[in-house]
């Protein structure tokens, strides 16, 4: 699956995480800004590629702006700027 | 009984620490419609990394006239939350719509058909005077919830801290769900300031036989806790009775008497329901 | 003879500052001060270099304090507590000499014994008559209470008075008297009245905030301290404030009369001792406009130096007949240990203040803290920085549970049986990681910039510089 259109979800307010999503026909490019990005980092990028992979999706341009939330939370914003930007689950 | 916005992470996450027996996420009011999306899967989400074991769980989910709300059953179901609540609930037809696509997620999921209760959210007119029917339209229906602020719109009056607006709708969805073996659950108080007003207000709410009550600020919570829980005294007299009938039975007494009252049917039945609030309020939940 | 001097200039040059001294500040004017930064300005400009600034607190507007220390005016810093912009910087290690953490109570009783000294204090005074009365209580920049201030003016070799309101002399109505005061400068402003104090102090509405906040106020119930004659301590954060609120409905209920609030004092804080809760105010430090007024006006609101506050230098200070106070943690540590200097990344945004000398001084100290913040575990291994050491830190108090320190078993079975969620502080911690993950540990640089003193003058931990990713 690609991504089809540019999309945004998730807030700035703390524990939450703002994303925006753009397509991308040759790389997976991922940008990722956290604020516990010490603590923290591995988990956030694996919960964002785990996401990916469970829609199929790699390729696509994907900016982060964490707040501090929680992988449940990165996961739910993930999934819902993917079907946003026109991702479908297989 | 606490109402949570559904597409705050904050607030979901922290949800089972309130101090309320039952969070009920909120995927209606509190989320605008651009954020349905985003809130169901938010929920969907909490209610499956997160432990809310402590605390009971109720979904709000959207109307029955507008798209969201199969995709939120849909989104829920799978991860058994004790109940949901439909809203503007105003007839059995509503319930029995609700509970069979909540069957048909139940069963796609794999769950035992019938898990998953729903606490109708009576908010008009037609509503409170269909209460009985709502009450008894499915084996699902586990209580009625009062809304009180959308029911005074609906009856074109002002809602007030002294409630006597609400007294029928409150008196009739007592009366309705009594009548089928149900709980019945009042409206928050909206005042967050007003502690006074929350106490009077959950004191009359109790005395008319209510089982619990909204609130839409964890401040109101204690007082509302309070409030329903019985006292010590109670709590005191209800093991005595039960203590008196053991022993009752023991010598093989007919007639059992406590402080030189006889103790009938009605007694050891409110006994029973004060000991079971204890182990409710004390012997876990939330905290 | 004339005290007056027409500029800053003419006082500095009056006073004698040259390179190599110690000046001092105080921090009535918090974040709204312009006194600091006028008189490192004017310094600067006349070429002074190498001096040690003993301020009680620096906030986000003395930013310009960076570039004096990058230009070598500034060679040290001395305080008890820094916000996070000069923090970040001093974290990235721009300064050669640590800066120097104390107490509020500390500094006082530093200077009382001589061990810190002050060549010339810089008093912000928003009341003043030309022969150095001085008072926080009047003109157009009043910040209340003066309490920080008393020390620098009575143990400074040279005390200068900077003023935007002068009146005639005698001002009735002073709280540091002309006899400590050499100097007095009129000035246009001397504060940013908005930034100086806050309209009015609101309460939470957060409700994890509020959730914790009434389980402390539990705590408090059941600690057996809640009685006539009580005494109490609270800060203007929200949720220590909403402590408040739980205990004054408690107090209420139970018809209970306490014998005096202190510290940073609120608009809150007022009302509860109108209202006949508390006898007495002791004020060290106003937060609010409503706080200002009753300093003025209520003769039950007294004014506090830092010195009566919390010196433990002094034979007694007023934290020691504290029952119960309220704080708040960056970190806490398994050994109840505290962290209030650095963010969890080890970039210093904070300081002690009155932090362990209230934990000290008082029968029951209570630490209020989310148990996640941001992600971020509440209780970790070790605390990146050690602000107030764990045997003076009673209770933490989370939305997911109590911990009591071990010390205080009697404590611990009271709150037991009073239902609270008592738990082990390993549980806590563990729950915490459980729902957020256990966090990577963080790696601090080999360079020390900061020492943190204890309040008795003993080094408690350093600080290191934060390693950049």
């Amino acid at each position: 699956m690609k991504i089809l259109k540019n999309a945004v979800a998730g807030t700035l307010e703390s524990s939450d995480l703002f994303i925006q999503i753009e397509p991308d026909d040759t790389e997976l490019v991922l940008e990722i800004d956290s604020v516990v990005a010490n603590q923290y980092m591995d988990a956030i990028r694996g919960a964002v590629l785990e996401t990916l992979k469970e829609f199929d999706v790699s390729t696509g341009k994907i900016f982060i702006k964490d707040k501090g939330a929680l992988d449940c939370v990165i996961r739910a914003r993930m999934e819902t700027a993917l079907k946003r930007g026109g991702v479908e689950k297989e | 009984m606490l109402f949570l916005p559904g597409n705050t992470p904050n607030m979901l996450i922290n949800g089972d620490t309130l101090g309320a027996d039952t969070a009920i996420f909120d995927l209606e009011d509190a989320v605008s419609p651009d954020e349905k999306d985003a809130a169901r899967i938010l929920v969907r989400n909490a209610l499956k990394y997160q432990d809310f074991s402590g605390c009971e769980v109720v979904v709000r989910i959207n109307p029955t006239d507008t798209e969201f709300w199969k995709k939120d059953l849909d989104a829920v179901i799978p991860l058994k939350p004790d109940m949901i609540m439909p809203t503007k609930v105003s007839g059995g037809g509503m319930i029995r719509e609700v509970s069979a696509y909540i069957g048909q997620v139940e069963e796609r999921s794999g769950i035992e058909k019938g898990s998953v209760k729903i606490l109708p959210l009576i908010e008009t007119a037609l509503g409170v005077e269909k209460a009985f029917d709502i009450a008894s339209s499915d084996g699902r229906v586990a209580g009625l919830f009062l809304g009180g602020e959308d029911f005074t719109a609906d009856m074109h009056c002002k809602r007030t801290k002294e409630g006597q607006e609400i007294f029928y709708a409150r008196t009739r969805l007592v009366c309705a769900a009594r009548a089928c073996g149900i709980e019945a659950y009042d409206t928050p108080f909206t005042d967050v300031e007003d502690m006074e007003g929350l106490r009077t207000d959950t004191e009359f709410a109790k005395s008319l036989g209510f089982a619990g009550k909204a609130v839409i600020s964890p401040r109101h919570v204690d007082i509302v806790n309070e409030v329903f829980s019985p006292t010590e005294a109670e709590i005191e007299y209800a093991h005595d009775v039960m203590d008196a009938i053991e022993e009752g039975k023991r010598q093989g007494k007919g007639v059992i008497s406590l402080r030189g009252k006889m103790i009938d049917a009605p007694i050891v039945k409110r006994a029973r329901q004060v000991l079971e609030m204890e182990q409710a309020i004390y012997g876990g939940g939330c905290r | 003879m004339s005290k007056l001097m027409g500029t800053i200039r003419e006082a500095i040059e009056k006073a004698g500052l040259k390179d190599g001294m110690t000046i001092s500040f105080h921090h009535h004017m918090r974040n709204g001060d312009y006194v600091l930064n006028m008189v490192l300005e004017e310094a600067a400009a006349m070429g002074i270099r190498d001096l040690t600034i003993n301020a009680s607190s620096i906030f986000d507007i003395h930013e310009p304090l960076i570039e004096h220390i990058k230009n070598g005016v500034v060679t040290q810093i001395e305080c008890n507590y820094m916000g996070g912009r000069v923090g970040k910087a001093i974290s990235q290690g721009i300064m050669e000499k640590p800066v120097i953490f104390r107490t509020h109570g500390g500094r006082a009783g530093d200077m009382e014994r001589g061990a810190s000294r002050i060549d010339i204090a810089f008093l912000a005074a928003p009341c003043a008559d030309p022969m150095g009365n001085l008072s926080g209580k009047y003109g157009p920049s009043a910040c209340g209470s003066l309490g920080y201030a008393f020390s620098d003016a009575m143990y400074a070799k040279k005390v200068v008075a900077v003023t935007d309101h002068l009146v005639p002399y005698p001002l009735q109505d002073a709280s540091i008297d002309e006899g400590y005061v050499d100097y007095v400068v009129q000035t246009e402003q001397i504060g940013d009245p908005a930034r100086i104090v806050s309209g009015t102090t609101k309460i939470t509405r957060d409700p994890v905030g509020l959730r914790i906040a009434g389980l402390a106020a539990q705590v408090v119930k059941h600690s057996g301290y809640l009685k006539n004659g009580f005494s109490f301590q609270t800060g203007a954060g929200g949720a220590s404030l909403a402590v408040a609120k739980y205990v004054e409905e408690m107090m209420e209920k139970d018809h209970i009369k306490g014998s005096f609030c202190m510290g940073g004092i609120t608009g809150y804080m007022v009302d509860m001792a109108n209202k006949g809760f508390f006898d007495t105010i002791l004020d060290v430090q106003c937060f609010d406009l409503k706080a200002i007024e009753s300093i003025r006006e209520n003769p039950k609101h007294r004014e506090i130096s830092a010195m009566r506050y919390a010196s433990p230098a002094a034979k007694s200070a007023a934290v020691d007949s504290l029952d119960v106070v309220i704080l708040g943690a960056t970190q806490v540590d398994l050994d109840f240990n505290v962290n209030v200097h650095t963010d969890s990344n080890g970039y210093i945004m904070g300081g002690s203040g009155g932090h362990s000398d209230t934990a000290a001084g008082s029968k029951l100290a209570i630490i209020v803290a989310p148990l996640i913040r941001a992600r971020l575990p509440l209780i970790v291994d070790r605390v990146l920085c050690k602000s107030t050491p764990g045997e003076t830190v009673d209770v933490i108090v989370t939305q997911r549970g109590i911990a009591v320190n071990p010390r205080q078993k009697e404590l611990r079975d009271r709150l037991i049986k009073a239902g609270l969620p008592v738990r082990d502080i390993r549980e806590l911690k563990k729950m915490a990681e459980e729902i957020a993950g256990v966090p990577r540990p963080v790696e601090m640089g080999d360079k020390v910039v900061a020492q943190v003193l204890y309040r008795d003058g003993t080094l408690l931990d350093t600080i290191k510089n934060v390693a950049e990713i």
